[in-house]
């Protein structure tokens, strides 16, 4: 027990796990083990032939951690910044080093706005956001969601009553907004 | 697939990714999976996650173009591709850290490169889509062996290895109690990876009867559902005669549930990295001494983690993003030799044109949804 120097025993022998799991203790000696140990060196640089990496064009001035020394040689190109959460974007990359909060407070808030932008600028075009197609929530008839709301395998019960108020919400709140502004300038209008 | 914002995501024509770099290739996709982790920039809880990004770190293909300085490719090469992006030369990469490698991640030094997963992790858009873009195509792909089936290849680029890399973080040793927090792919793949190792008793932590069932046949666990208990701390400590496991593995990461507070502070206010509920109990659930292994994904800000406790209790913490291809070789045999059957778990197979569905349904674990695989082309 515990409180004595014994450690407690375990219900089953060694050699009975091995009889009943397959492959038990084929990595018994860590030395088998593939990242045992830390830091070793590789030899095969897994194929590797350059010392240090050709460097990628840099097609735009590419937003980069203060913590590095320069332009890492290769970068993912996959949304240049852009509107106002670019800007955003880019004075954190500028001004503060990873280890400050204010560098991941500013980069969370530009996604806010980027989310927003994007939606406002969808309306401009021939596929606006659908807030129906694109939460997937159609999938709650057509893939047997709505059944899996009772039991115990759904992982966002407790959330039910709070997603349609996070999720829709704002949407409804932004409408209310642009009818109420649309009122008042047509008061205006007429005087 | 691209990302619409949180909750959003719809399916796009986008341009097919070209050769910025002589080292890179492009991969046409045969299959790819949802990761638990691509939650997190699902739900908008990672940094700099952009509107029109394509995620997805887990994915296999074929070779469809090859930069000029490729020389271990060649068109038509069938490749699993490791979710890391690595350059293998940087002075991590040399001493096998692939996931922590400097010269792919401009936006950060406090993580390497991943495929899909938002800027803070490089910009690099993912493979849930056709084509995909693949750098250092010399270190970072290898070419499937012929015995080796696509769905059991594309859980071996994430989700297995990772899972079996998590296990040997707790440095566990014959007999050892092994408590896993969390039956995802990942939890299920650690448990089954623990006996291997040597462990005594092997315990799954979760609160989906599906995912617990699945821990019990598959990966052979004794399991516990935390909502049937007032404090499943206490509950594993009875269960391990008061001394508390030898290991315990968090396979859960930042979308903990189990603390509304906890809930409310990261997954809604974004003000943590992550709900630290699963690393929280893996520190008061481990005995004194013991070893966390931690390879649930959390953001890059500060959580409320416990960490006096985790000091006054000596605990070695050990963790990382996996570099999956140093699994590899050793996977490969554990395949072979009928250890371990990865595509066991996948419970969907989704087209690619229905991607928002699918992340919905993954996202609430609805229709007993344990690892979807998302299958471009399947009409």
């Amino acid at each position: 027990m515990t409180y004595t120097s014994e450690r407690p025993p375990i219900a089953e022998s060694s050699d009975s796990l091995r009889a009943r799991i397959p492959g038990w203790g084929a990595d018994l000696d860590p030395k088998v083990r593939p990242s045992v140990p830390k830091l070793q060196w590789q030899e095969d640089k897994t194929g590797a032939h350059w010392e240090f990496p050709e460097r990628q064009p840099e097609k735009w001035p590419r937003e980069r951690s203060i913590e590095h020394e320069f332009l890492t040689p290769v970068f993912g190109t996959s949304c240049p910044p852009k509107g106002l959460s670019g800007a955003l974007r880019r004075f954190s990359y500028r001004k503060y080093s990873e280890g400050r909060a204010a560098h991941w407070l500013l980069l969370l808030a530009a996604d806010r706005v980027d989310a927003w932008e994007s939606h406002l600028r969808s309306f401009a075009t021939l596929r606006p956001d659908n807030p129906v197609t694109e939460t997937g929530v159609l999938s709650e008839f057509t893939r047997h969601g709505f059944s899996s709301r009772a039991g115990k395998n759904r992982a966002d019960v407790k959330h039910h009553l709070a997603d349609p108020i996070i999720i829709a919400g704002p949407w409804v709140l932004a409408a209310g907004l642009a009818y109420s502004a649309a009122r008042k300038l047509l008061r205006w209008r007429r005087g | 697939m691209v990302y619409r914002g949180p909750y959003k995501v719809r399916v796009e024509e986008k341009d097919v990714p070209a050769i910025e770099h002589p080292g890179d290739a492009i991969v046409r996709v045969k299959l790819a999976a949802i990761c638990g982790s691509d939650l997190h920039l699902y739900h908008g809880m990672m940094p700099d996650t952009r509107v029109g990004m394509t995620f997805g770190h887990e994915f296999i293909g074929v070779v469809e173009e090859i930069g000029s300085g490729v020389q271990n490719l060649k068109r038509g090469d069938r490749v699993m591709v490791p979710f890391n992006v690595f350059c293998g030369t940087c002075w991590f990469c040399a001493r096998g850290l692939y996931s922590n490698c400097h010269n792919v991640n401009p936006n950060a030094t406090a993580v390497g490169g991943i495929y899909g997963y938002s800027h803070t992790c490089g910009g690099y858009d993912g493979g849930q889509a056709e084509f995909v873009r693949v750098p250092f195509a010399d270190v970072g792909p290898a070419v499937i062996p012929d015995w080796l089936d696509d769905e059991d290849a594309v859980l071996l680029t994430d989700a297995l290895a990772t899972g079996y890399f998590g296990a040997q973080l707790g440095e566990i040793a014959e007999g050892d109690v092994v408590v896993v927090f969390g039956a995802g792919p990942v939890g299920l793949f650690a448990a089954k990876s623990a006996w291997l190792m040597g462990a005594g008793r092997v315990i799954v932590v979760d609160h989906l009867e599906n995912r617990l069932e699945k821990a019990r046949s598959f990966a052979h666990a004794e399991t516990y559902n935390f909502t049937e208990y007032d404090d499943i701390v206490v509950h594993l400590k009875k269960l391990t005669d008061h001394l508390g496991a030898d290991v315990a593995i968090d396979a859960v990461g930042a979308e903990a549930d189990g603390n509304l507070t906890q809930h409310v502070t990261s997954a809604k206010l974004k003000l943590q990295g992550g709900s630290p509920v699963a690393l929280n109990w893996c520190i008061d659930s481990v005995r004194k001494g013991g070893t966390i292994s931690v390879m649930g994904a959390y953001g890059p800000m500060f959580s409320a983690v416990k960490f006096g406790d985790a000091m006054n209790k000596g605990l070695t913490l050990r963790m990382n993003q996996c570099p999956v291809k140093r699994q590899w070789p050793r996977l490969f045999e554990h395949i072979r030799n009928g250890y371990l059957k990865p595509s066991d778990i996948v419970t969907h197979r989704i087209p690619l044109e229905h991607i928002a569905e699918g992340y919905h349904i993954f996202s609430a674990k609805l229709d007993g949804c344990i690892k979807p695989l998302i299958v471009p082309n399947a009409g």
